[in-house]
């Protein structure tokens, strides 16, 4: 999306509410497309998370880089990733960002900074260690960021990155989605230590927020990026949030509470939102319009993926490693 | 010409690669300030700092993730395993980041990257500290993996590998380190998947690569003694390998033997031996002879080491049946 930075407070919360529901409508449409059978594999959704990336992007450029798990549309998205190429890819066709080699697991475009989704739990986090120390031998100011889930504070090497990111100082953002499941069980019957106990274990200050609330997101997001330019060391931000759908699309979530689910909807990060703006005085048909808009740019990028053609498994091939030159 | 050491050729290359190019960082355990476990990194701290030669916690997983991040992000990395066992612990970051970030990013990226290990037993460093487990690298599509046997080849090898835009993984040999060789005075970078005619011959050939080079070398010499004279082909990269370079040997001879230190089992004998006897069917005047260790765990006391490790004498057995 890479929004242009508002000074308006007015306009700026329309930036993170259109943020929020490209993330949203992109995900409802693909939700759609699995159940019509047009998506294949597995899909995970973020639905009900999308104030953590849209309020962290706010503050990033695009010499920045990001890594993701395996719910990363949103991350994608946020970061700037073509729409066309991200329905593409997840519709294996040619045309996608990955030309239909990754899928819904492994959108990536390193161009913009965006090092990829990725379908182990924790892996990103080393990748971004070794994108931040990159940022810092190059003398650059650009930061890091590895998204995870609080499923991923069970992964050792978790622990290593938070090591060597203090000892280093490395300007990386740990930004954790808390929504309390670690795939199919709660989080809390997993891990003994909190992220904060963690983060206080490796001298990192750790802040945590309301990650359905995308004001308040942004602002701590704001403030931890700031320090980690100015050379201030690594920064945990942990964002409390809900995850609406399972694990992964088509995971009936018989293990969760039938109030549990009920509840969900009042912790809507784009309800809350709107919300807001109908306090500030934004007018709905303005706000519905950004709904319509986003909605015909999904459409067209769904209707380009389908008149993409197939991948070719020639070229796919051919792709393992880097051509030989001459 | 000028002699140098196996491990002193490891150093320089790292040197010149370092001073060439500024995207060139180094980390590992104890690569900096110590000069690496087996010395191979000595001195280069102190010439480029520590912020380009650093020492890394004991943390295999990120080490070999920074790598893939880093790579990913306009540097050259090149990452130290201490020992080849411990890449276990780096096996996610390897196999499913670094092999195939380039494949499913659609091929916009490559993830140029070294990851320097050394393999193999002779040091009664015991069953955790010992092991050959290039094949396991060699069978992840995405990777690229040498083994040099010689100080020429430990530079040239280590230099193409930072050069290359692909993940490679070098292989280093712990008991190699203190081999004296040749290396010309401007060494240039050997190319990855060329193989190398060690000593030439007429009989039979033995295909091998790192250490047992030196195995087959003087199972060749033995040989001779009796008017046997062995074709000894370096293989010096595993993936891609040398395919042509020993069909054609093979062409010659008509005689192969595969030896190598790593366990012989599934191994990479088993692929160059599978592969030969399907294009190099007609060329075959006896059955294809493995030589390998056996299927045990590398032991520790040094008698047992010994009956273990692949010697000359099994070499010049396994030929001997390729001429009955």
């Amino acid at each position: 999306m890479a929004r242009e930075p508002k000074n308006d407070p007015t306009d700026r919360l329309l930036s993170l509410y259109e943020g929020m529901l490209t993330i949203r409508q992109a995900e409802e449409r693909l939700k759609a497309l699995f159940a019509d059978g047009e998506v294949p594999g597995f899909i995970h959704l973020s639905i009900g998370q999308e104030a953590v990336p849209v309020g962290i992007s706010a503050s990033l450029g695009p010499a920045d880089t990001v890594a993701s798990n395996h719910r990363g549309h949103g991350h994608a998205l946020a970061k700037g990733i073509d729409l066309d190429g991200f329905f593409a890819e997840i519709m294996g066709r040619d045309s996608g960002l990955c030309r239909g080699r990754g899928g819904s697991m492994h959108v990536a475009d390193v161009s913009i900074g965006m090092l990829g989704a990725n379908g182990i739990v924790g892996a990103g986090l080393p990748i971004t260690l070794g994108s931040a120390l990159a940022h810092k031998t190059r003398g650059t100011d650009a930061v890091a960021v590895a998204y995870f889930g609080d499923g991923a504070l069970a992964e050792g090497v978790l622990h290593e990155c938070l090591n060597i990111a203090a000892l280093w100082a490395l300007p990386m953002l740990f930004a954790c989605e808390n929504n309390g499941w670690s795939e199919f069980s709660p989080t809390d019957r997993q891990m003994k230590a909190s992220l904060k106990d963690l983060a206080a274990a490796f001298s990192i200050p750790h802040v945590e927020v309301d990650g359905n609330d995308v004001e308040a997101v942004e602002a701590a997001a704001a403030e931890c990026i700031a320090a980690l330019r100015r050379g201030d060391g690594p920064r945990v931000l942990e964002c409390r949030t809900t995850r609406v759908r399972g694990h992964f699309e088509g995971d009936r979530q018989d293990y969760r509470s039938p109030d549990e689910l009920a509840g969900l909807a009042a912790t809507d990060p784009i309800a809350r939102c709107r919300a807001r703006l109908a306090e500030l005085g934004v007018d709905a048909n303005r706000i519905d319009a950004i709904a319509e808009a986003i909605d015909r740019r999904v459409e067209q990028a769904v209707a380009n993926a389908r008149g993409a053609p197939e991948p070719s498994f020639a070229a796919a091939a051919a792709d393992v490693y880097t051509a030989a030159e001459g | 010409m000028v002699e140098t050491r196996y491990g002193k050729a490891i150093n320089q290359a790292l040197h010149d690669a370092l001073a060439a190019d500024p995207s060139v960082i180094l980390f590992g355990e104890d690569v900096g300030e110590a000069g690496g476990p087996f010395k191979a990194t000595r001195g280069l701290q102190e010439a480029f700092g520590a912020e380009r030669v650093r020492d890394t916690p004991i943390s295999e997983a990120a080490i070999a993730g920074m790598a893939v991040g880093a790579a990913l992000s306009g540097l050259k990395p090149v990452a130290e395993i201490m020992f080849m066992d411990f890449v276990t612990l780096a096996m996610d970051q390897l196999v499913n980041q670094a092999a195939k970030a380039r494949f499913m990013f659609g091929g916009r990226n490559s993830v140029p990257m070294v990851l320097r290990t050394p393999h193999g037993g002779g040091l009664s460093a015991g069953p955790q500290h010992s092991q050959c487990l290039e094949a396991w690298l060699a069978h992840i599509p995405g990777l690229k993996v040498v083994c040099p046997a010689t100080p020429a080849d430990a530079y040239g090898l280590l230099r193409a590998a930072i050069d290359d835009p692909d993940p490679v993984v070098v292989v280093e040999n712990k008991a190699l380190y203190a081999l004296k060789g040749e290396i010309d005075d401007s060494p240039a970078a050997v190319p990855i998947g060329r193989a190398r005619i060690a000593r030439p011959g007429r009989d039979a050939t033995v295909v091998t690569y790192g250490a047992a080079l030196h195995t087959a070398l003087q199972a060749a010499d033995a040989l001779a003694g009796d008017g046997v004279d062995v074709e000894v082909i370096d293989l010096r990269s595993l993936q891609p390998w040398d395919e042509a370079a020993v069909l054609a040997s093979l062409s010659r001879t008509h005689r192969l033997v595969v030896l190598h230190e790593a366990v012989e089992a599934f191994g990479i004998g088993a692929e160059i031996a599978a592969r030969m006897a399907d294009v190099g069917f007609d060329e075959l005047d006896a059955p294809i002879v493995r030589v390998g260790a056996p299927f045990m765990p590398v032991p520790f006391a040094g008698a047992l080491e010994k009956a273990y490790l692949p010697a000359a004498a099994d070499v010049v057995a396994a030929v001997r049946r390729t001429l009955e």
